[in-house]
């Protein structure tokens, strides 16, 4: 777990944090991520994020729920018990569709629910570091990643003038309590470069 | 940076002058005091019941359900009855949170965390009655298809019966993870107020960590319209399956192909009666009536009188069809046994008659829609008659069958039968009491997300700008 430094900067307002989400781009920042109190539109394009997968998840879970209730129903109607009911054929189509929907859905419902946990790392007891604790309430907290060569006065001046009510400088553990979310950034693997 | 435009012309789903802050004080703050004494009174009120209907089942348990007056002909009674009832107060919850998001239906925002606390516990609720009506509630776990010692002998797939088990339990499981779901954003707010260690450990523990990052919203964001993608069908087939239970059978009354659409639309009048009961209750004791507001009560008065009219037409295409039928027992059915007014049940079919198809049509009014006190009034009137509907349906169809030797002449609860469901009153409502003392009652970050577009004092701001000339708002504001 490596100690990465950050700016951050607070804006209370998300008309003020689309054009200044630009200019940190524009020139050359990288911003860790943006935490907002709700789902900003457009945000995740802003920051070049690529399309989240889960609905793909969702499909192939709730394909899943499809063929076990499919196969689970044929195989105990057909080879295991076979049993008359009512005149109805072993393999009695659509009298299993109820089931097979209800399977469907639950199957894509769970699947996915503990996909979005497992994906942003939630859980109950999970301690994370939390940039400003307003960001669940009225502000948008950008969190700027610092590399070496940052000056990290200049950042936090540039933020200001990029609209931002609030400037700070923080230092704070990446990585998370199981698995590891950031593989592909570069980490910033030096513990004592505060200052 | 637009995002989205609403017309001015829209009522305003906030109200007052609000910002991200003052959203966030409003609604968390009655999770922050001490309850009301409003609060201690009905909470107790509804611990009380729901000890009485835990005795009730303790009988049940104990004698057997032989304590309940059921009989050979009137096999499915009171139980059943309350089960139906039950699971379709459930039905609106789903509705709102998710048909209407779906349909981008904004005024949701209000009401959709609360109805889809409803839906939980009314699901709740309304799984007692099959599970106690087995009699022998310890071997409630056959109805599970698993492989046993018992041959294994399975259950029956092709049975309604089973069908329901099914879907009532994945319509509870997908409800719980989409009210979860969308709770953690806001759990996580309480906790990043919280001033006390047990409130900080609590939330903290509730909220899975949550800090808002623009990822996880995104995720956030997919995952609630998957979810109400597939919460849409769901409900539909919930309460068509229920409806198979009748349908699929011969009895006269039963067996027919209308009852999955009327059924599912009686399921949503009576869910929004119930909602309209309890958030009126709600908006006045935690002073949430600039969140809900006369124009959300009056949406939903519009989905009743909707709904009611649904209803009222599959009644008379029933009556219509056991006559066009010719089916001398479907006659015997509904003229004799049901819409006779001087037949031992006739009082509940015209009860019913009355409450759901007369009296929501005074919902074409606007003046009525928008009155408070009187659509808490008819709320109630609704759901007492949804649940003589499910009763009609249930006895006087069963009580005198194809064989007059087997009729029974009158059905009426034990004590312990009308003791049972006045204890899922108890359980609904110590739930949804706890419910709005412990957990945000309105969705926070639903409000803020829709804040600016249709919030009054944006509003307010946004006339000036549209009162521009059309052509230079169109530039500034187009998609």
């Amino acid at each position: 777990m490596a100690l990465k430094r950050y700016v951050v900067a607070c804006f209370d307002d998300e008309e003020v944090l689309f054009p200044a989400v630009k200019k940190v781009r524009n020139a050359g920042y990288k911003i860790q991520d943006v935490y907002t109190p709700f789902p900003v539109h457009g945000l995740d394009h802003a920051l070049g994020m690529r399309e989240t997968s889960l609905h793909t998840a969702g499909f192939i879970y709730g394909l899943t729920g499809t063929i076990t209730a499919l196969t689970g129903m044929g195989w105990v109607f057909t080879q295991d018990w076979p049993m008359n009911i009512g005149g109805k054929p072993n393999f009695a189509l659509p009298a299993f569709i109820p089931i097979i929907f209800e399977l469907t859905v639950l199957f894509a419902a769970v699947g996915m629910f503990f996909t979005f946990c497992y994906l942003c790392q939630l859980a109950p007891f999970i301690k994370k570091h939390h940039f400003h604790l307003r960001a669940t309430d009225d502000l948008f907290v950008m969190a700027i990643e610092c590399t070496d060569r940052t000056n990290v006065e200049d950042l936090k001046g540039f933020m200001q003038n990029a609209g931002a009510v609030e400037v700070n400088y923080q230092v704070a553990e990446s990585g998370w309590w199981f698995g590891r979310y950031d593989k592909q950034q570069n980490l910033y693997a030096e513990p004592n470069v505060i200052g | 940076m637009h995002l989205k435009y609403e017309s001015q012309i829209r009522e305003p789903l906030v109200n007052g002058n609000k910002d991200y802050h003052q959203v966030t004080e409003d609604i968390i703050r009655p999770i922050e005091v001490k309850p009301s004494r409003l609060w201690y009174i009905g909470f107790s009120i509804s611990v009380a019941l729901l000890l009485f209907g835990i005795y009730s089942v303790y009988r049940d348990v104990t004698y057997g359900i032989g304590q309940w007056n059921l009989n050979k002909t009137i096999g499915w009674g009171w139980d059943i009855t309350n089960f139906v009832w039950w699971v379709g107060i459930g039905h609106a919850g789903t509705l709102i949170s998710a048909i209407l998001l779906l349909f981008r239906q904004g005024w949701r925002t209000g009401v959709n965390r609360a109805a889809e606390a409803m839906t939980i516990f009314a699901v709740m609720c309304a799984g007692q009655f099959p599970i106690f009506h087995m009699g022998r509630v310890w071997l409630a776990f056959f109805i599970f298809p698993y492989p046993n010692t018992r041959g294994p002998v399975w259950v029956n797939f092709d049975s309604p019966l089973l069908w329901d088990v099914f879907a009532i339990s994945t319509y509870f499981t997908v409800s719980l993870l989409f009210w979860y779901s969308g709770l953690i954003p806001d759990l996580a707010t309480v906790r990043d107020r919280a001033k006390t260690k047990f409130r900080k450990f609590f939330y903290g523990t509730l909220s899975f960590g949550w800090t808002g990052s623009t990822k996880h919203w995104q995720r956030h964001e997919a995952l609630s319209l998957v979810l109400a993608g597939l919460a849409t069908p769901l409900v539909l087939s919930v309460h068509t399956i229920v409806s198979f239970d009748f349908a699929t059978s011969v009895i006269p009354g039963w067996h027919t192909t209308i009852f999955p659409p009327y059924f599912v639309a009686g399921a949503i009048f009576s869910g929004f009666a119930m909602v309209q009961t309890l958030l009126i209750v709600v908006r006045k004791v935690l002073n949430l009536q600039e969140y809900i507001t006369i124009g959300h009560m009056e949406a939903m008065n519009k989905v009743i009188v909707l709904t009611g009219s649904i209803v009222g037409c599959a009644y008379l295409t029933e009556l219509f069809m056991a006559w066009y039928s010719k089916n001398d027992y479907e006659g015997y059915a509904f003229f004799y046994s049901r819409a006779n007014i001087f037949s031992p049940y006739g009082w509940s079919y015209w009860g019913m008659m009355f409450c759901n198809v007369v009296s929501p049509q005074v919902f074409w009014f606007r003046k009525l829609r928008r009155n408070v006190a009187f659509t808490f009034f008819m709320s109630v009137i609704v759901n007492v008659g949804m649940w003589f509907e499910r009763f009609v349906i249930i006895v006087t169809s069963i009580y005198r069958d194809y064989l007059p030797s087997s009729w029974s002449y009158y059905y009426s609860p034990s004590i312990w039968e009308i003791g049972f469901y006045l204890g899922t009153f108890g359980l609904f409502f110590t739930c949804f009491f706890l419910f709005a003392k412990y957990f945000p009652t309105i969705a926070v970050t639903e409000i803020k997300y829709i804040l600016k577009v249709s919030g009054e004092s944006y509003k307010d701001k946004m006339d000036v700008v549209e009162n521009k000339k059309a052509e230079e708002f169109a530039h500034d504001y187009a998609h």
